[in-house]
């Protein structure tokens, strides 16, 4: 079995958020880059998926973006994945996430993988399009948000489980298939210093526009949502403290909820 | 390409999701725009009791993907259901409810009917070349921006929840059956069970109201008092990172960068200090309450109504008040 996780590189999620003057994109000269975190729940399970079965091959992880990202591959590698594919190209930071998806899908379909793994969601642009629409690229199953996985003995299939709205949902998958991670399905180990180091041998494959046959056929078909005026979010009007004795903040809390916000 | 705008208005053992009903109203602002019909999509199994509520929120015509093989979400069985409506009907624009399944399913509906996609989105326009244009959050609420679509292909949108009320007043729309025609591989899902959570507290992304308690609750015992409150207000129960780790409630019910993200109509938060990663899972929410020992708490920075003070006394007087007006 191949096991291939795709990653991204994201502000850090502590980080402050500045607009360039411009509108159109965020600062993003000295902003502190790391391994989204839910791609952290990819890879520890893939490695954690080799190290119980003597059938995985290998784990292959795949990022796109500027050479910065090289540093989260690192991360990557350091934790036990095997190599990395960097897609690297000026061309690609102005794909929409769909043809990203396209992207990879055009590199990855031959690759032989019968496992992708992918975080449910990125830190940055919040929206989690990337891993269903690499499974449709594919004409893959997936499952989204799973916060458990099992692969089937035979390496065939696999059960997943995921919380839905209101109810925990129980699946099962035949493989090929994609998957993307929830928070709870494990934590990813500590990449050590030696281990960090010894990812720096580890190969690192390189792939560029021109490196993808028919690459703009492949991005043309779909996607080409373009993002411009990037603004802080709406400012909310101060709140009003209210003070004095429980009894009475607790009376004019209510009356306020209700006649002035009516939210209850 | 027709100047309909088409809904996805998901549903769950026959109960019409909120969200999706929510679409309808910008659906009906742009349709207005475009002199295009709304067009909303049903797909499930049974789903009678669906339909005669979507037809309250005035749709002009519904399309009803009907089959058994539809009862349980799956994403390959919906994706091909709901890419069959797109061909059917054509539409401008198609927008779903940004809830677990409207998230789920528009990537792969995107991919395949090879439209663009912006997703959660809580503003929407027409260009004045007629093209759709509309502002979503991102990087964790810390920033807004503009999404362009091309003015040639399929516009693709999820919308936020709670964003939008639903529309009201609606009578009998057109209905039209069409056919669920199983692409090949469609069955490499299964869904073995679904097993309902939380017994009588909804989930936090189904709730218009939540409560939430922090660390401060120091114990899963205390978390009583949460319920108590949510209980009498028909609300959710959330929790911080913090109370999720030590064990206080299950990691289901947390909210923030790594739980979910909700956009209740009202976020009362007790005992929670308001880190930029629980910010980051309810920034969105209409009103917000904060109910917190320090005054300093980032989370009264947030908070449309403030309440310097322990939550061990001001949840259960809460409650009783709340409890008199006998909602
Ligand atoms: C990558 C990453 C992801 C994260 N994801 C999330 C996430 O998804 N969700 C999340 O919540 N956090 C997340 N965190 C953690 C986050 O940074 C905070 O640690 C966490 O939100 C703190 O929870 P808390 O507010 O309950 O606890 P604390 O910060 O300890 O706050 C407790 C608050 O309760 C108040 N208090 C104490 N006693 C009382 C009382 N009797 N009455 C009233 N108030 C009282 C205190 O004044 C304090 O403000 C994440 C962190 C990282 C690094
Ligand atoms: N009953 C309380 N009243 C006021 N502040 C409190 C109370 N309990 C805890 N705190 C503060 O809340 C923060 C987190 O508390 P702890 O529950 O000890 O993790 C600390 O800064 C405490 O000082």
């Amino acid at each position: 079995m191949k096991i291939l996780v795709v990653v991204k590189q994201v502000p850090d999620s502590t980080t402050n958020i500045k607009i360039r003057p411009d509108g159109e994109d965020i600062e993003r000269d000295g902003v502190k880059m790391v391994l989204d975190p839910f791609d952290e729940f990819a890879i520890e399970q893939a490695v954690q998926l080799k190290e119980k079965r003597s059938d995985v091959e290998s784990v292959t992880v795949l990022i796109v973006g500027p050479q910065k990202a090289a540093e989260a591959l690192r991360t990557t590698l350091a934790v036990g994945a095997d190599d990395a594919i960097h897609l690297l190209d000026e061309a690609f930071d102005t794909l929409d996430e769909l043809q990203t998806a396209a992207l990879i899908a055009a590199v990855v379909r031959d690759g032989g993988y019968d496992l992708v793994l992918r975080g449910k969601q990125e830190i940055d642009l919040d929206s989690g399009q990337l891993g269903p629409a690499l499974a449709e690229a594919l004409d893959w199953p997936h499952v989204g948000a799973v916060t458990r996985l099992e692969v089937a003995a035979d390496g065939k299939s696999l059960a997943a489980s995921r919380r839905i709205e209101g109810a925990e949902e129980r699946v099962e998958v035949a493989l090929p298939a994609l998957i993307t991670c929830e928070k709870g399905l494990c934590e990813m180990r500590y990449p050590s210093l030696p281990n960090l180091m010894k990812a720096k041998k580890k190969p690192v494959k390189t792939l560029a526009a021109a490196d993808v046959p028919g690459f703009a056929e492949v991005i043309g078909r779909v996607g080409g949502a373009r993002m411009h005026r990037f603004a802080p979010p709406p400012e909310r009007p101060p709140g009003k403290i209210l003070e004095g004795e429980t009894a009475e903040t607790v009376k004019e809390l209510v009356r306020l909820l209700r006649e002035e916000a009516k939210a209850i | 390409m027709t100047n309909d705008i088409l809904v996805f208005v998901e549903q769950r053992d026959d109960r019409v999701h909120p969200a999706g009903l929510q679409c309808l109203t910008p659906a009906r602002e742009l349709a207005g725009k475009t002199g295009g019909q709304v067009v909303a999509c049903l797909i499930g199994e049974g789903i009678d009791q669906a339909t005669a509520a979507l037809e309250q929120a005035g749709p002009d015509r519904i399309l009803i993907v009907r089959d058994p093989a539809l009862k349980d979400y799956s994403a390959l069985r919906y994706r091909t259901a709901l890419a069959a409506a797109v061909e059917h009907c054509d539409p401008k624009v198609l927008l779903l409810p940004a809830s677990f399944m409207g998230r789920d399913l528009a990537p792969r509906v995107a991919m395949r009917t090879g439209a663009a996609l912006a997703t959660d989105v809580i503003e929407l326009t027409l260009t004045d070349d007629g093209a759709l244009d509309v502002v979503r959050p991102l990087y964790n609420g810390k920033a807004t921006c503009h999404v362009t679509f091309p003015a040639d292909r399929l516009a693709i949108a999820s919308v936020r929840p709670n964003t939008f009320a639903a529309p009201t007043g609606g009578s009998a729309a057109q209905k039209e059956e069409i056919p669920y025609a199983p692409a090949p591989g469609d069955d490499r899902i299964t869904v073995k069970e679904v097993a309902k959570t939380g017994g009588d507290i909804k989930d936090v992304t189904e709730a218009d109201i939540i409560v939430s308690g922090g660390r401060a609750l120091k114990s899963e015992e205390n978390f009583k008092i949460i319920y108590d409150l949510a209980r009498v207000l028909d609300a959710a129960v959330g929790a911080s990172r913090a109370a999720c780790d030590a064990g206080y409630q299950p990691h289901s019910r947390q909210v923030g960068l790594t739980g979910k993200t909700v956009t209740p109509k009202l976020y009362i938060a007790c005992g929670i200090s308001g880190a930029i990663q629980h910010l980051a899972g309810m920034r969105g929410s209409k009103t917000i309450v904060a109910i917190n020992t320090d005054p300093e708490a980032p989370m009264f920075k947030v908070a449309d109504y403030g309440i310097v003070d322990d939550l061990f006394k001001v949840v259960p007087a809460l409650t009783e008040e709340v409890r008199k007006l006998e909602l």
